[in-house]
């Protein structure tokens, strides 16, 4: 699905990510975990294409096909989705109108017409059932004053929406409550398939005892410094962060 | 001739062909003539027209009234109205009223004809105790004055809450190769009345236009009064639109100023609060481009204790459009607890667009909460990642954060039809055409 091959970016000068090399298959999730500043929200930002990132090395292939020269939006048309970790707040456009508007670019980019509304409104409802989340709150101006929680809903909402191919959560469990968190990992488990695959992003392994994954990685410094499966969460959260940096030091 | 000496050599031939009974009128006239003949049209030398140069409109060679009149039919200006909604209408053509599109009362409020306020003996009382009461001396304003004989006359008596909105509308069809037009309002708004206003100045025509318009709203005592001016008109019409509002107690006034479109647009928005524990409200969103011009210049003057006001100009400007902003708060040394606040946040679509904005606060009272922010700025880069990470296009993810920027100046639009269109002409001005249902 993913293939990263030795990917360095920097931004302004500032080396981030030095060499990083992922390997993501059809119907898996994997989990990037590190210490703060250790270039995980870059790698986010970098496969989804972010311009304020200069890719000087490596490449980015999504299902083979090398993505390095797409824009932002063909990487979202070609099914690349990215849950952010602070949301944007738009007055005056409803998560609705915001939602359809998305949907439709993204069926444009692909030849399709508009979907039905509806079709769109079944689509939404089921959807928005599958995140708990109610009526009211689709009518309202996207992000603005959404609680943390509601934010991230939000995000996963979108996310089942749009049916990407390659899911990256970027902190969506930060700002979370308990009950939040499981509504979030539920929807994020339902839309797991053979299909399509996850990266998840964080510091901490509270998510992942509800979204499990098949590989944790271990970013510090810009590079992958440990693989292995989710037993290397919970000796992550165990021990922290230091016998990383320590190894890595080494 | 210049058109300030043709403007004084006209004067005889226009009190000519008007009604001079009324002889208050007429020496308001003469003397506001006069002002006008010492002081002439505005200087860019001048503070209030540092930004804003009127030598380029004022080259033209304008009628100073229509000779001939034209008919319009409904059907063809209609979408110039709130057409779906129930609503009273003073409508003129080239400055003459147009009955026939037009729809005003006598039922225990008067919203009628100023040249009828101006003549007829029952009115006297009113025009004389508020006519020309808070207009200031200005040259153009003097010029209005002079010349001052058609416009909307509204008067809503005590307790009265007119139940639909008034639309005022001035068309100009181009029957004069340059036409000036020289509105005239007066609105009287009694204790604990209401009433909502809607106007528009709109050209039909490639032909020139200037319009000189004057406007004095009073609100006496618990008053509301909700005032909205849609400027959308044509790159052949310019507009210098000065209002003046008098509050009394408890009163709240909101004007909210739309400035879509129009070669130069000058508005003169003027607040008195002459009253305890009242608001006043100032709104505007600007979005234009081309060489179009816009300039709001305000003030509110803060003369006793325990007022607020409430600022919010919104500008989008895009090709080699030019916005100015200068507002004006004044807060006397007796008006203490007022809480005045200002924003004017501006966004720069390209290079050659200019704003120039400009708070000015002059503040005597030592116990206010006054504040005022004035920010000129780009799209935010992560707001735009955002976007196009949904899969939204550079142009429309740019339309649609424009859209948003203007969009919260109309949550305190009243009418929700005009709020509609507002958004829809705040929408088609962007080009954000992307499955809006608004």
């Amino acid at each position: 699905m993913l293939k990263i091959t030795n990917l360095h970016a920097h931004i302004d000068e500032k080396s981030i990510l030095k060499g990083i090399n992922l390997d993501i298959k059809a119907g898996e999730v994997h989990a990037i975990m590190g210490p703060n500043g250790s270039g995980k929200s870059t790698l986010a930002s970098v496969i989804a294409g972010k311009e304020e990132y200069e890719v000087e090395k490596g490449e980015i292939k999504l299902e083979g096909q090398n993505i390095d020269e797409l824009s932002v939006e063909e990487r979202a048309h070609k099914g690349i989705f990215l849950s952010f970790q602070y949301p944007v707040e738009i007055p005056g456009v409803t998560v609705t109108n915001f939602i359809k508007t998305s949907l439709n670019e993204t069926r444009k980019a692909k030849g399709l017409q508009d979907m039905p509304a509806k079709e769109m409104l079944k689509l939404i409802r089921e959807k928005s059932e599958l995140l708990e989340i109610d009526r009211k709150f689709l009518s309202r101006s996207l992000n603005q004053g959404f609680s943390g929680g509601e934010k991230k809903r939000n995000e996963i909402f979108q996310m089942a929406m749009l049916e990407p191919k390659l899911a990256i959560l970027d902190e969506t469990d930060s700002g979370l409550d308990i009950d939040a968190l499981r509504i979030v990992a539920n929807g994020v488990n339902k839309l797991k398939s053979e299909d399509n695959a996850v990266l998840i992003i964080t510091h901490y392994q509270r998510l992942l005892d509800y979204i499990v994954p098949d590989y944790v990685h271990v970013l510090y410094n810009g590079k992958i410094v440990k693989s292995g499966t989710k037993e290397l969460a919970f000796e992550l959260e165990e021990k922290g962060y230091d016998w990383i940096k320590q190894e890595a030091g080494n | 001739m210049e058109l300030k000496e043709k403007l004084i050599s006209s004067f005889i031939a226009f009190e000519n062909q008007i009604s001079l009974d009324n002889p208050f009128v007429h020496s308001m006239r003469t003397e506001a003539l006069s002002s006008f003949e010492s002081k002439g049209f505005p200087q860019k030398k001048e503070e209030a027209w540092k930004y804003t140069s009127l030598k380029k409109v004022l080259k033209e060679d304008f009628s100073v009234f229509s000779k001939t009149e034209t008919a319009l039919e409904y059907k063809d200006v209609q979408p110039y109205f709130i057409h779906d909604i129930d609503s009273y209408k003073i409508v003129f053509v080239d400055g003459k009223y147009a009955s026939n599109l037009s729809q005003t009362t006598h039922d225990g409020i008067d919203i009628c004809l100023m040249s009828s306020a101006l003549e007829k003996p029952k009115y006297r009382s009113v025009i004389e105790n508020y006519f020309n009461k808070i207009a200031d001396k200005n040259s153009l304003t003097s010029l209005n004055t002079a010349f001052v004989n058609e416009g909307a006359y509204i008067h809503i008596t005590k307790n009265k809450m007119v139940e639909k909105p008034i639309q005022i509308i001035h068309f100009s069809t181009g029957n004069e190769s340059a036409l000036l037009l020289q509105p005239r309002n007066l609105i009287v708004v009694d204790e604990n009345a209401h009433v909502q206003i809607i106007e528009r100045h709109q050209s039909l025509t490639n032909n020139s236009t200037l319009t000189n318009c004057v406007t004095e709203i009073f609100a006496a005592k618990r008053g509301i009064v909700d005032y909205y001016k849609v400027q959308n008109d044509k790159d052949s019409a310019s507009l210098v639109d000065s209002t003046f509002i008098n509050q009394e107690s408890e009163s709240h006034v909101a004007v909210h100023t739309f400035s879509f479109g129009g070669k130069l647009i000058r508005n003169n928005l003027n607040f008195y609060q002459n009253g305890e524990y009242m608001d006043s409200t100032l709104k505007g969103v600007t979005i234009i481009g081309n060489k179009q011009h816009v300039d709001h210049n305000t003030l509110v003057h803060h003369i006793e204790p325990n007022c607020g006001s409430h600022q919010d100009y919104k500008g989008i400007f895009s090709d080699s459009s030019v916005g100015v902003f200068n507002g004006k708060v004044l807060v006397n040394k007796e008006a203490q607890k007022t809480n005045a606040f200002q924003a004017n946040n501006n966004l720069l679509v390209n290079d050659k667009a200019t704003v120039n904005t400009k708070p000015q606060l002059e503040i005597f009272a030592d116990d206010v909460k006054c504040s005022h922010g004035c920010t000129i700025g780009q799209l935010d880069e992560n707001a735009m990642f955002y976007l196009r990470a949904r899969g939204i296009r550079e142009k429309e993810a740019k339309a649609l954060l424009m859209y948003a920027f203007a969009n919260n100046v109309l949550e305190s639009v009243k009418i929700p039809q005009l709020k509609n269109r507002i958004n829809k002409l705040i929408a088609n001005k962007l080009g954000v055409n992307i499955g809006f249902d608004l």
